[in-house]
């Protein structure tokens, strides 16, 4: 069936321009216009003499940043909070991963499998932003809400991903020690982990990186670190400070971006 | 000989020959670890709390049955339909900004890199240029971008749409150009060297080996717009997200439980669509 499909397709092609390309064009096109239709956002009067102006005006309101000793120094203390915020949610995240990774790679059975990759999914699909805001009401303002929040997400992404790992994975040094009498966290902790301890360790490095960016932005909801100051600053129109904290997180990202591209640099020889 | 060895092999047998070093790192971790928990402010035992336990009983036992009355459902598709809009229309504003970006920045169209033309180093700072801007574009979250734009724009999907725009613009400007000059550049070259006008050589030299890559990796954006439109609708920006802002702050547990229902139908939804269309393109 697939290669009746790769035939027809080259047929069209021999023949002239593609009829399913032009009517996924004009799909795309029809969705384009009737999703700015449906939004009915004016963008004249964005661009319009007075509101350009204000626009401006507001732009303006964010220079100077504010320097001062003292609120540098929150600053910092904010930025802190949110890199214990990701590195202790990504750790969580490693262990309930690991964890639900087991079953989910079918070593406790079928049913458990559906399950745990059920749990997996579920985790998953619900964003870290949603989480938090859950997590707010279940454990109160503050960054352990964040905490929570991103080991939430993070462990259905890990479940997943470190699964895909295990059942990859050769079971033959496993079996072995197994077979010469070893128990099954014995033979499971030297026989399988080694192998996929590299590729578990890339992931989560990987999945950190991500999470650094996304503490800063958990605050938002009230989970702590340069989020919850961005918005406390922005709500009091106290753009300046704002934009100090922007600032703040800029550096953030793109320290974090060069230093990971830089150590994945170095281990790629080990993942290649 | 061998008899005078064996009692010393045995003996450092039954020790763990890594002993001293995990003892070590076990140290280093609970050393890091405290300080780290210090500053998340880690309490678990605040989740068994009294009041927190029954906010959350509460609030999780209106889950069942999600709400499903004909005014709140017309609410609820409202602002799916917003939140597809919203990220159609952002994706479509990215894809403008970045066109323009990406062809000033993809090194294979230079043609000064041929031979060194007079424009060299002007072409190299334009070039250098672009990249910082799409860098200083990309730097800044959306849902950033989206909080600081309600402040300027109001409350409502205008300040989603743009910052899609700006992120997702960024974006897709950098990921064009490498994919643009990771292709075979070959055709290109020889166009330029023949004297086409660069924009010819992009269309007839470059386009036909890298327009499915590109195509592919646009749809997948725009699944992921999907997501963070629903993302941002909690700073302000309209759709999902949004009206799952205000039964969360009211703690109405049904409203919350029917959005994450539409929510997850929604990203399968965009999940499926965005992988069929890659299909149809591959």
């Amino acid at each position: 069936m697939i290669e009746a499909h790769v035939s027809a397709t080259d047929r069209a092609q021999a023949a002239g321009p593609c009829l399913t390309c032009m009517a996924a064009m004009a799909l795309i096109v029809v969705a384009v216009v009737a999703s700015f239709a449906y939004l009915g956002i004016d963008y004249r009067a964005l661009v319009a003499g007075d509101s350009l102006r204000l626009m401006l005006k507001f732009i303006k309101e964010f220079f100077p940043p504010d320097m001062s000793g003292a609120f540098l120094a929150k600053t910092a203390w904010a930025a802190l909070q949110t890199l214990a915020v990701s590195a202790l949610g990504t750790l969580l995240a490693v262990v309930a991963g690991a964890a639900l990774a087991l079953p989910a790679a079918g070593r406790l059975g079928t049913a458990a499998r559906q399950g745990a990759r059920l749990v997996l999914n579920l985790l998953r699909s619900v964003p870290e932003l949603v989480w938090a805001a859950l997590m707010v009401l279940a454990a109160g303002l503050g960054p352990f809400a964040g905490v929570l929040a991103l080991a939430l997400h993070t462990s259905g992404v890990f479940g997943r991903l470190f699964a895909e790992a295990l059942e990859n994975a050769p079971r033959e040094p496993e079996r072995a020690l197994h077979d010469a009498g070893s128990g099954a966290i014995a033979a499971f902790v030297y026989g399988s982990l080694p192998l996929v301890m590299p590729q578990w360790l890339a992931y989560t490095l990987y999945r950190w990186e991500m999470n650094i960016r996304m503490a800063a932005v958990l605050g938002f909801v009230g989970a702590g670190g340069l989020g919850q100051m961005l918005y406390f600053h922005l709500s009091l129109f106290q753009q300046a400070q704002a934009s100090t904290v922007l600032g703040a997180m800029c550096v953030l990202v793109v320290l974090v971006d060069a230093l990971s591209s830089r150590w994945r640099r170095g281990l790629a020889p080990a993942y290649a | 000989m061998s008899a005078a060895l064996r009692p010393a092999l045995l003996d450092e047998a039954q020790h763990d020959p890594q002993a001293k070093a995990r003892l070590g790192a076990l140290l280093l971790a609970l050393v890091v670890l405290w300080p780290l928990a210090q500053l998340a402010e880690f309490r678990p035992w605040l989740l068994f709390d009294g009041a927190n336990l029954k906010v959350m009983g509460n609030f999780l036992a209106g889950f069942l049955p999600p709400a499903t009355n004909a005014e709140f459902l017309g609410l609820l598709l409202k602002a799916t339909l917003e939140t597809l809009a919203m990220a159609t229309a952002g994706i479509a504003l990215a894809f403008v900004l970045a066109l323009p970006l990406a062809f000033v920045m993809t090194q294979s169209l230079s043609v000064s890199r041929i031979g060194p033309g007079p424009g060299r180093w002007r072409s190299l700072a334009a070039r250098a240029a672009v990249r910082a801007l799409l860098t200083l574009l990309r730097a800044i979250p959306e849902v950033v971008w989206a909080l600081v734009l309600v402040r300027a724009l109001g409350l409502g999907p205008a300040a989603g749409v743009l910052a899609l725009a700006i992120t997702y613009g960024g974006m897709l400007g950098k990921v064009y150009a490498e994919i643009l000059e990771s292709s075979d550049t070959r055709p290109a070259r020889a166009l330029l060297e023949a004297g086409s006008g660069r924009i010819a050589a992009l269309c007839y030299g470059l386009l036909p080996a890298a327009a499915q890559e590109l195509a592919s990796y646009t749809v997948y954006r725009w699944e992921c717009a999907v997501r963070a439109s629903v993302v941002m609708g909690f700073v302000g920006a309209g759709g999902l997200g949004q009206l799952m802002d205000q039964s969360m702050k009211m703690l109405n547990g049904g409203e919350a439980s029917s959005i994450l229902l539409m929510f997850l139908a929604l990203v399968l939804l965009a999940d499926a669509l965005s992988a069929g269309l890659r299909k149809l393109l591959a």
